[in-house]
């Protein structure tokens, strides 16, 4: 089985959508078990481990992550924040086999109460075909200001 | 006008010994007062020395609000300057860090500076003669902060010309640095890498004094620490089987009052106090190997388990640090309004030590201090909620009360129950010092 550049390309749209609206049980089935969702702190940062990054999470953080998202006592998602993403049409940069790297560029709004954020940012894909389905294997997000003083940004990009 | 407006001595008044008024945390006059005095009176962290190894490297900072820049002289030595030109003001450098080689030079009129801040030349200096500029300040060249430490890498300064010693300032509490710095085998930190930056909407005691609040960690962090032992059950992993890093790190905030009582708090005098006085949320890391070994290499058996044995906590140098010895990590509140602060998160590398050491260090930072963390969150909403609750007119006072047994000594070092309030008591004794360290004693006393 083949994958094609549109089939690419709408996964990545499904995933954004599925972030905006909350759909985080089906997010996590994205992904492959020793995956890693990375966030750089710095600008064009080559080294997740050694140094700070914003994010740097394997997939028991991305679920306790979600978990608590939905947890009774989370004081600082009541009320909830809520996000969405604006994306271009993906780049698919590279078709090997069963392995595929495609670059996105978005911006993410994320909002609570009367705040509002605008992140600009460029999603990194690297995605694999299991038993015929897509899946995420590692996703890297660069924010264009990854070196300023954020607020608390507490959905995912 | 304000009430409390270049009155120093009225502003202290809000400190009680059980209780601090509201305003001390609200009120913008109180704030430019601790700006110009606590800060300028306190020996404050500036940055530390791998962040400008090299000759003309300068990094730009501040200490409370006024801009400087710590910068490597071409002696080697270090030097703390305010980050304004003699001539107009101009702000002479505004990136983060860099070399400036062997001078300064304001972008706006080219007049420059050698890196210790003395005037080195001016363009067109012949308009200048018989104006009687060799008589004024700005012919001294960029002026330089009161006084200036590099101690074991880190380096702090007191904006005043005169006051307190370094040495009187600190005391004892150097422990605390000197057991962070030994923990490297060859007894030097490095920064690893940025800093993380968070901003906060609230007042900038708000975090010191949560640094050794150790009731509120199992409530607030009830959804991330929580959360994870909850999922950690679930997984029903064999018990051998490695814990997922979160769990290392995360976990142990959900231990009971107990825990937290039984650690203990240790103050010193001036503010100065630490957590983990017999144990802490860092002791059960699992075991780097090779590090156990390289520490014997260079201290010897004995000297090796006693530096590692240390389980200090938090340790907070008043009035705005705080660093943890056990990982490296060092926390500086950067106050920037009565309710803004800028909270930025280094980390270091332990000089001939596994570089493992180094990622578990950058992991906990993220996990815990970045405005992504879901542990960061906790506490952000805690403090903001408690900004805009202060508000509230029917109640005026904080309480800070809590294991005080009637007047309290802090000029003593003190251990004592790991759940009392005593150190935030600690800050604030040493916070009315520093603001009416220049009132006249008849004053203060009024």
């Amino acid at each position: 089985m083949s994958v094609t550049r549109d089939q690419l390309i709408d996964f990545i749209y499904d995933e954004a959508r599925m972030l905006d609206e909350g759909r985080y049980t089906e997010w996590l089935d994205l992904w492959l078990p020793d995956g890693h969702y990375w966030m750089p702190l710095d600008y064009q940062q080559t080294d997740p481990l050694h140094v700070t990054s914003l994010m740097y999470e394997d997939l028991f953080m991305l679920k306790l992550r979600v978990e608590r998202l939905n947890g009774t006592r989370t004081f600082s998602q009541k009320p909830k924040s809520r996000c969405h993403h604006v994306i271009q049409r993906p780049f698919v940069d590279e078709m090997n086999g069963d392995s595929f790297v495609t670059t996105t560029f978005m911006h993410y709004v994320e909002t609570r109460l009367d705040e509002q954020q605008l992140l600009a940012m460029t999603a990194k894909h690297d995605l694999a075909l299991v038993d015929g389905t897509l899946r995420i294997a590692n996703k890297r997000v660069d924010i264009v200001n990854c070196d300023a003083a954020f607020r608390n940004i507490q959905l995912l990009p | 006008m304000g009430k409390y407006a270049g009155d120093p001595a009225a502003a202290a008044a809000l400190v009680e010994g059980h209780q601090v008024h509201r305003d001390v945390y609200i009120d913008p006059d109180v704030f430019r007062l601790e700006m110009k005095h606590v800060f300028a009176n306190a020996w404050v962290f500036v940055g530390h020395e791998s962040q400008t190894p090299q000759k003309g490297d300068y990094f730009a900072t501040s200490i409370g609000d006024q801009p400087v820049i710590q910068v490597r002289h071409s002696t080697g030595d270090i030097h703390v300057l305010y980050n304004r030109c003699p001539h107009k003001g101009t702000k002479i450098v505004i990136d983060r860090q860099g070399n400036t080689g062997k001078f300064f030079r304001c972008p706006y009129h080219a007049w420059s500076f050698k890196t210790d801040g003395c005037l080195l030349a001016i363009p067109l200096k012949k308009g200048y003669a018989d104006t009687g500029l060799d008589q004024t300040e700005g012919a001294k060249g960029m002026k330089a902060v009161g006084d200036v430490r590099n101690y074991r890498g880190f380096i702090f300064a007191r904006l005043a010309e005169e006051g307190i010693s370094f040495e009187d300032f600190f005391g004892d509490s150097l422990s605390s640095l000197d057991n962070m710095v030994d923990r490297s085998p060859a007894g030097r930190l490095e920064v690893a890498g940025p800093p993380l930056r968070y901003m906060h909407h609230c007042n900038w005691k708000m975090l010191v004094e949560n640094q050794t609040d150790t009731c509120h960690p199992m409530v607030a962090h009830e959804s991330s620490a929580g959360t994870a032992v909850k999922l950690y059950e679930e997984l029903d992993l064999p018990e051998d089987a490695p814990k997922p890093p979160a769990m290392e790190i995360i976990a142990p905030f959900m231990s009971p009052y107990e825990f937290f009582e039984n650690m203990g708090i240790r103050t010193w005098p001036n503010g100065h106090g630490h957590t983990g006085v017999n144990h802490s949320i860092h002791s059960n890391y699992s075991q780097i190997p090779g590090y156990f070994e390289a520490m014997v290499e260079s201290y010897g058996a004995e000297r090796a388990k006693a530096i590692l044995d240390e389980n200090r906590h938090n340790t907070v140098y008043f009035p705005n640090i705080m660093i943890k010895g056990p990982i490296q990590q060092l926390r500086i509140f950067i106050p920037l309004a009565a309710n803004r602060t800028l909270v930025e998160s280094y980390i270091y590398r332990l000089v001939d030590a596994p570089e493992e050491l180094t990622a578990r260090t950058a992991m906990y930072n993220r996990m815990i201090n970045a405005p992504t963390s879901i542990v960061g969150h906790d506490d952000l909403e805690m403090y903001e909620r408690a900004q805009e609750g202060l508000e509230a007119d029917g109640l005026e006072w904080v309480n800070i009360q809590r294991l005080r047994t009637g007047e309290e000594d802090f000029s003593e070092e003190a251990v004592e129950n790991g759940t009392t309030e005593r150190q935030m008591r600690n800050q604030f004794d040493a916070w009315v010092k520093f603001m009416t360290r220049n009132v006249p004693a008849r004053e203060a006393a009024e």
